[in-house]
């Protein structure tokens, strides 16, 4: 009982584990273009916490934090590229279905 | 169980956790993508209180400022923006579950078998406060990345706002007259 009560790193691995998998599941099935963002955020979030953990559990300093802070940096830029690209999408097609989104030139 | 072993700290992470965790499966499954982006709302938080437990103080606050202050009202806005409200809930159909699912659960069994197998170098070292320790490593040894993730945000800045005017553009000279709507 000490093991599962006492929070350690495993402990986030597993979450962050499991958040990786709902990510990845978001991403896999959605068919809406901002609904696969969002899966893609999870994923993203699942390693930020990942590296954070491993910062205060293994590394004892601030590196991991330092990458966590440029993943979130990254996540940003991201965001607004994809959803920029999302709106210009919207406009020619009339929908962000990415099944119905998959010419290149009509 | 022995209530003695349960401290505060454990009450929070395990509160924080399954917060995350409703939530994101929330994100996954919700039937309409508004539950969807509000579920992300719950995930977003719930981690940068995992963050401040972690003591990183000044990742959890940036969290929260640009995750839930930024890049979650930028989903709102596109959520909006590209759904009719009339069909918002036509439109966060899951495709593949069937498949996805197991594959998604094989991989979290992987990840997680790895990752409480491996014997991890711990530390000992208490975890302390570090925005001074971080604000010290962002300006001498990460220098360089610190600057090129200003240039990187600038130019998704710049190409986010060139793409969406681009794409205006185009519609204003190919769709006939009287056929604008608002988005146009």
């Amino acid at each position: 009982m000490t093991a599962v009560l006492s929070v350690g790193l495993n402990h986030f691995l597993v979450l962050s584990a499991l958040l990786f998998a709902i990510g990845l599941l978001t991403v896999a099935t959605r068919r809406n273009a901002v609904a696969i963002l969002m899966g893609v955020e999870l994923i993203l979030n699942a390693a930020a916490l990942n590296f954070v953990a491993f910062s205060n559990y293994v590394e004892g300093a601030v590196g991991g934090q330092v990458f966590a802070v440029f993943i979130i940096v990254m996540a940003a830029a991201e965001a607004a590229i994809a959803l920029a690209i999302v709106l210009a999408i919207f406009r020619h097609f009339r929908t962000i279905d990415s099944n119905e989104t998959a010419t290149l030139n009509n | 169980m022995d209530p003695s072993l349960v401290t505060p700290g454990t009450l929070f992470f395990f509160l924080l956790a399954s917060v995350v965790l409703i939530s994101s499966v929330g994100v996954a499954l919700a039937p309409n993508i508004l539950y969807s982006a509000f579920s992300l709302l719950g995930t977003l938080a719930g981690i940068a209180g995992l963050y401040l437990y972690l003591g990183a103080d000044f990742v959890g606050i940036v969290q929260l400022l640009i995750y839930v202050g930024g890049i979650l009202v930028l989903i709102l806005f596109a959520v909006l923006l590209t759904n009719k409200i009339g069909e918002v809930r036509l439109s966060n159909l899951s495709a593949g579950l069937s498949l996805g699912v197991p594959a998604s659960v094989a991989l979290f069994a992987l990840l997680a078998r790895v990752a409480t197998s491996t014997q991890w170098p711990l530390t000992e070292e208490a975890a302390a406060p570090g925005t001074a320790r971080l604000g010290d490593a962002f300006l001498r040894e990460h220098l360089l990345p610190f600057e090129l993730a200003s240039l990187i945000l600038l130019m998704a800045l710049v190409g986010a706002m060139v793409i969406a005017r681009r794409a205006a553009k185009e519609e204003s000279r190919s769709v006939p007259e009287g056929t604008h709507d608002r988005l146009a």
